[in-house]
């Protein structure tokens, strides 16, 4: 742990001082791996094999009561986007999952758009509350981003069914005299995502919007820009970090949101999570289901990559 | 502030220009028209809700968003429902010990990853901690079922519970670590060389000294690790095998059924419970920067 074992960055003075000191890097050195090991031996063991099994599981065929069988085979990734006649075996383009994965794509970009429509001008408010009401307003956004999400989501079926709150009200106020169908529609879950994953937006582009220096502003308004351009010539580009950490947060887990297409959209609305679980549930077929899984990794994979890539090329752009 | 004496501030109590008024929203430089509205129906929309859940939680009628008086029935009936108490007594057994292991292996972790000119294998130790955070949970989910299926078929292992903290306690590890992790870059070494100057030996130095500095982190650390646990329920509803039912799942099971307010009251105590350890973590990491 001290630091007072280090090698010191003198050129050795003997060979026994040498000696000394790459014996004591060595022991720095393997306190290093074992004080990590322990996380990186649980992490590996229990997070990564079993995500390495899965990908081994899509090349394999299914069991007839879940499960696989050990033969190779690609049937997972042929049947993703054909359909294998039963009588005569060829193969039929069937566009099924497909439409999941891009309704999934769809409800996760609005989302993201959304909350990013909603949640920079709270930031934004928030970064510029005086020191103290700035804790509580971060406080005020923490809660949610931390509470149960599933609570949270029965909370909005509870408001949006049909006997629910929104439905009684409109009802009561003489609006509407037969309940409108607001639960298990795309607007439902997309409300839904919106409603859980608001919280992860605000709190990215607030931490990047509250380092921001507003000296920059104030020479944007000396330089007789308006309200308007300051936001879109300074903040926003100040802000952009923020602003690709946030869609980050909000896009990735959007896209694999098993929870809230499970409450609020129902068997019609199929979200990517709720059909891979499918997979390993009442449908049986594993290795369909891993392959579904694998397919969502290697799109999220991609967004990090993107997300790394934006990162660095923002960092470049500031010092070229 | 960053701001210059251009910029009015408004919890000073202004003595310039305006005299005793609040200044003027024109006169604020960092102020942009309708942001504050909107902030205002971001907070309606997160908390409103929540809110009409715990506000139902106190119908005394048989409805479960139809007002029929002031009444603690249903959380009696909660109170009284063996099934909400196995499946409290379950969550309590995986959250805590998943807590308790992934706190110390962060505790770890995070000693060895900060602090310390670079090692060869740094990097990629801060990328497996943070793994389970990048890998969306209807994945992790499906990819230990599959885990622990193949476990039980070829190995015959079966842990029971085992199987739940074990998943519970990969994806607490990262949550832990962070808070952890960000109190310990907030320390110098300074304290620790005047330990080791004083003759203090590197674990003494750490017991005395590195430790109850990193305790406010530490606490942060397992108060998210508890929360994110306990409210697990993709993961968890995958991975569960009969008889393993956490709170989670035992609220999903009750939306099966004919709904009565009683998953009001349970959906409140839930909440409560995260609100209460949010409210500790950050409590805890407020005071590390006064």
């Amino acid at each position: 742990m001290s630091v007072a074992t280090l090698p010191a960055e003198s050129t050795p003075a003997s060979e026994r001082v040498a000696r000394a000191q790459a014996i004591a890097r060595k022991r720095w050195l393997r306190t290093r791996w074992g004080l990590s090991a322990p996380a990186l031996v649980i992490i590996g063991l229990f997070g990564i094999l079993p995500l390495m099994i899965m990908v081994i599981y899509s090349f394999l065929e299914a069991g007839e009561y879940g499960g696989v069988v050990w033969n190779f085979s690609t049937d997972a990734y042929v049947s993703f986007l054909f359909q294998r006649d039963i009588f005569d075996g060829t193969l039929a383009f069937s566009p099924d999952y497909l439409i999941i994965y891009l309704r999934s794509i769809a409800l996760a970009f609005a989302t993201t758009v959304i909350c990013l429509a909603l949640g920079f001008p709270t930031a934004y408010f928030m970064a510029t509350r005086p020191p103290h009401r700035r804790q509580m307003w971060v406080f005020l956004i923490t809660i949610p981003f931390w509470s149960n999400l599933l609570v949270r989501t029965l909370a909005v079926m509870l408001i949006i069914r049909d006997e629910g709150l929104v439905n009684d009200l409109l009802i009561w106020l003489g609006i509407i005299d037969k309940p409108i169908v607001l639960l298990y529609t795309n607007f439902a879950t997309m409300l839904g995502l919106l409603y859980s994953f608001l919280p992860f937006m605000v709190l990215p582009l607030y931490a990047s919007l509250e380092k921001m220096d507003f000296r920059l502003v104030e020479a944007g308004f000396d330089l007789y820009a308006t309200r308007g351009k300051v936001l879109r010539r300074i903040i926003i580009p100040l802000a952009r970090p923020g602003i690709v950490a946030g869609c980050l947060l909000v896009f990735i887990p959007a896209i694999g949101a098993y929870v809230t297409p499970l409450i609020l959209g129902g068997g019609k609305h199929l979200m990517i999570g709720p059909l891979i679980a499918l997979q390993f549930g009442s449908s049986r077929n594993w290795p369909l289901g891993s392959a579904q899984a694998l397919i969502l990794m290697v799109g999220v994979m991609i967004a990090l990559l993107f997300y790394v890539r934006s990162a660095t090329g923002k960092a470049q752009a500031l010092h070229g | 502030m960053v701001d210059g004496t251009m910029t009015a501030n408004p919890d000073l109590p202004a003595v310039t220009a305006t005299q005793g008024h609040r200044p003027r929203k024109a006169l604020d430089l960092r102020y942009q028209p309708g942001f504050g509205t909107i902030a205002i129906c971001c907070m309606v929309m997160l908390y409103a809700p929540i809110l009409v859940l715990a506000i139902f939680s106190f119908n005394g009628g048989p409805f479960v968003t139809r007002w029929g008086g002031f009444g603690l029935n249903w959380y009696l009936h909660a109170f009284e429902n063996e099934g909400f108490h196995d499946a409290a007594f379950t969550t309590l057994k995986i959250s805590i010990t998943a807590t308790i292991v992934s706190t110390l292996v962060a505790t770890a972790a995070a000693l060895a990853t900060t602090r310390t000119r670079r090692w060869p294998g740094q990097t990629a130790s801060f990328i497996v901690v943070n793994l389970p955070l990048m890998v969306p949970e209807i994945i992790t989910a499906v990819a230990s079922l599959s885990f622990f299926a193949l476990l039980a078929s070829v190995a015959h292992i079966n842990l029971g519970l085992g199987n739940l903290i074990l998943v519970h306690t990969v994806f607490c590890i990262p949550f832990a670590y962070m808070p952890i992790r960000a109190r310990l870059e907030d320390m110098d070494l300074t304290l620790e060389q005047a330990a080791a100057d004083l003759y203090a030996t590197p674990w003494k130095a750490f017991k005395r000294v590195t430790l109850p500095l990193l305790m406010p982190g530490i606490s942060a650390g397992a108060a998210l690790a508890f929360i994110v646990s306990f409210d697990d329920f993709t993961i968890t509803q995958l991975v569960a095998g009969p008889g393993q039912t956490t709170l989670p799942l035992y609220i999903w099971d009750q939306t099966r059924r004919p709904l009565t307010p009683e998953i009001n009251c349970m959906s409140t105590i839930l909440l409560g419970v995260s609100v209460i350890f949010v409210t500790l973590s950050f409590l805890i990491a407020r005071r590390r920067r006064t």
